[in-house]
């Protein structure tokens, strides 16, 4: 971790049809860490993320990524992050190869090195033997997977990952966590961590953000958010109490 | 452009290979063979023993057989083929999920609407030209008369008209797609709008004629005349009507766009008819009208989807 900032927003709020979604947000995210997204249903994590994205305008407030305005710098700024939805869409008619190839050629990658990419993308994800068929016949572990394989085929810097785990059994939940921090360790990538499963966000999480209500309650990382919170100053925390803890202050 | 040569060719693959383009393309087809193929019989018969008037081989796209000409049918038909390829382009896309994953993609948003309205012309190109062809040969087989140049322009101008013309409807079904979140819906509102304009506008126009002249004295010529000006102004709110009156650009022998009188096959070949046929620079000035506002209406048609697609929340599902 280079303590560079490589995202920033400043009072970032989001309000459809005035509800509030996201209430003044002000946070960064450094180069090479993961960082915890969490929060209960409805928060507004999505939002936010898709803010970050450009996708969704934001009623008020800025955000940089890179430097840049994301509105502003589309093409830039979505060239460089990649993004694993939340409710992840695939088109059923294509086989794995036929889709990371249109990603591919949508992310301007040049026909010669798409093809290896695509390869060693389905290979770290353990798709390569079942990619020739149809998505439609997929169970909700591989489209998942192979949703990690398109962001592989980008090499981008940062990764926006939206509840990656979702309905995944133990085994594979574990195994994503696993892909996820040694994509982070190898290539240094920048990872924006949604998810319900505080134990493995303990584990693998830098630092954390709780969202509460559209609000930023706590940020930083978990032993200091103990210690600020819970007052324990060993290991004997875990993310867990902290969060109930703040979610039961949160509570109107 | 980034991705949009992307976008395109993966619409123009799925085009090709859904059932839905067979169907329709097997079914268009199959109606324009067959109608050529009665009318060039027909002309065939008629033909028998005079000598062939020049244009001749322009009739077998606009005299009608037993049921319609071949215009005729694109007028009717044509728009169920723009419609059926746009009416679900965006909000299946939507539903499925995939459009928020192709706009996190490094492309402009307008790519993709653009993408898929250029692949959606493109198809249509493929199947009016490959019609208009295959046309072309079995008119040469059955009637024996070659087409000149100018005849060949004529056809040219006639195939380029009915593309914009499907393409506008391409258009309709495109901005219901993006208006409406659901694919029945959209559906269902795209049928409606070509019902209205084939059935309604038409049968409204008598009806607003008859009450403007009086029917009693049909012998009236000025009253005849009054009504169907009547009835010509307010048909031209009609698309289909537009292309009509653009697609006379395909028969010489039309000093208007107007039809009023209906032709015997003595009438249509009468030497008469043929003695004062039109430069193709003449045919074209009496059609350009015509051919513009069907461009405009195409673009404006777009451009509303447009509008929409680029404001429309991407999360609104
Ligand atoms: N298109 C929309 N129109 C109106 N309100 C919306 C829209 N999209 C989201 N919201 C509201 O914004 C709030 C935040 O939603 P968001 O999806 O960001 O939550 P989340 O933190 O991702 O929740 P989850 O953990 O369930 O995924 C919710 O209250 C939701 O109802
Ligand atoms: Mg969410």
């Amino acid at each position: 971790m280079s303590g560079k900032i490589l995202i920033e927003t400043e009072n970032l709020t989001k309000i459809y049809n005035g509800r509030t979604a996201v209430d003044r947000l002000s946070f960064h995210l450094l180069e090479g860490e993961v960082f915890g997204f969490l929060g209960p249903n409805g928060a507004g994590k999505t939002t936010t993320l898709l803010m970050l994205l450009g996708l969704t305008e934001p009623t008020e407030g800025w955000v940089k990524v890179l430097g840049l305005d994301p509105s502003r710098n589309p093409i830039a700024v979505k060239s460089q992050i990649g993004h694993l939805q939340e409710n992840m869409g695939f088109y059923g008619d294509l086989n794995a190869w036929q889709m990371l190839d249109f990603i591919a050629e949508l992310n301007g990658i040049p026909d010669d090195s798409a093809r290896e990419r695509c390869e060693k993308a389905l290979r770290a994800v353990g798709l390569l033997d079942e990619a020739e068929k149809s998505i439609r016949t997929f169970s909700r572990g591989m489209r998942q997977r192979l949703g990690i394989a398109e962001l592989l085929i980008k090499e981008c810097r940062i990764a926006f990952m939206d509840e990656p785990t979702l309905g995944l059994d133990p085994d594979a939940t574990n195994r994503m966590m696993d892909l996820v921090e040694q994509l982070c360790q190898e290539t240094n990538m920048t990872v924006l961590l949604s998810s319900h499963l505080l134990h493995l966000v303990q584990r693998i999480c830098h630092r954390v953000g709780i969202m509460i209500r559209g609000k930023m309650v706590a940020c930083g990382p978990v032993e200091q958010l103990a210690r600020e919170k819970l007052g324990i100053d060993n290991d004997a925390y875990t993310l867990e109490q902290v969060y109930m803890k703040y979610f039961e202050e949160g509570r109107p | 452009m980034n991705g949009i040569r992307a976008i395109v060719r993966k619409e123009l693959a799925d085009h090709f290979s859904s059932y839905r383009f067979l169907i329709l393309f097997a079914l268009i087809a199959m109606v324009s063979l067959i109608t050529v193929y009665m009318v060039g019989l027909n002309l065939k018969t008629e033909l028998r023993g005079i000598a062939k008037p020049k244009f001749v081989f322009l009739l077998l796209f606009t005299s009608s057989g037993s049921l319609f000409s071949l215009v005729q049918f694109v007028a009717f038909f044509g728009p169920l083929l723009g419609l059926v390829l746009g009416f679900d382009a965006i909000n299946r896309e939507r539903s499925e999920g995939t459009l928020s994953k192709l706009l996190s993609q490094p492309i402009y948003r307008d790519v993709v609407i653009n993408g898929k309205f250029l692949a959606g012309v493109i198809t249509i190109s493929v199947m009016m030209t490959a019609i208009v062809l295959v046309i072309t040969g079995l008119g040469l087989k059955i009637v024996g008369v070659v087409p000149g140049v100018e005849e060949l322009w004529r056809i040219l101008i006639y195939l380029l008209i009915s593309i914009v013309y499907i393409s506008f409807w391409l258009g309709i079904s495109l901005l219901f797609s993006i208006l409406f979140r659901s694919i029945a819906t959209s559906a269902l509102a795209a049928l409606a709008v070509w019902i209205f304009f084939s059935f309604f506008i038409p049968l409204g126009a008598s009806v607003v004629a008859n009450s403007q002249v009086s029917q009693t004295e049909t012998s009236d010529v000025s009253a005849l005349v009054q009504r169907a000006r009547i009835v010509h102004t307010i048909t031209l709110a009609s698309p289909l009507e537009l292309y009509t009156h653009a697609a006379t650009i395909i028969d010489p022998t039309r000093k208007t766009t107007r039809s009023i009188v209906a032709m015997g096959p003595m009438e249509r070949l009468s030497l008469s008819r043929f003695s004062g046929p039109l430069s193709l620079l003449q045919s074209l000035f009496i059609v350009i009208p015509y051919i513009v506002t069907l461009i405009a209406i195409a673009v404006i048609c777009f451009g509303i989807s447009y509008v929409v697609f680029m404001r429309q929340e991407i999360r609104s599902l």
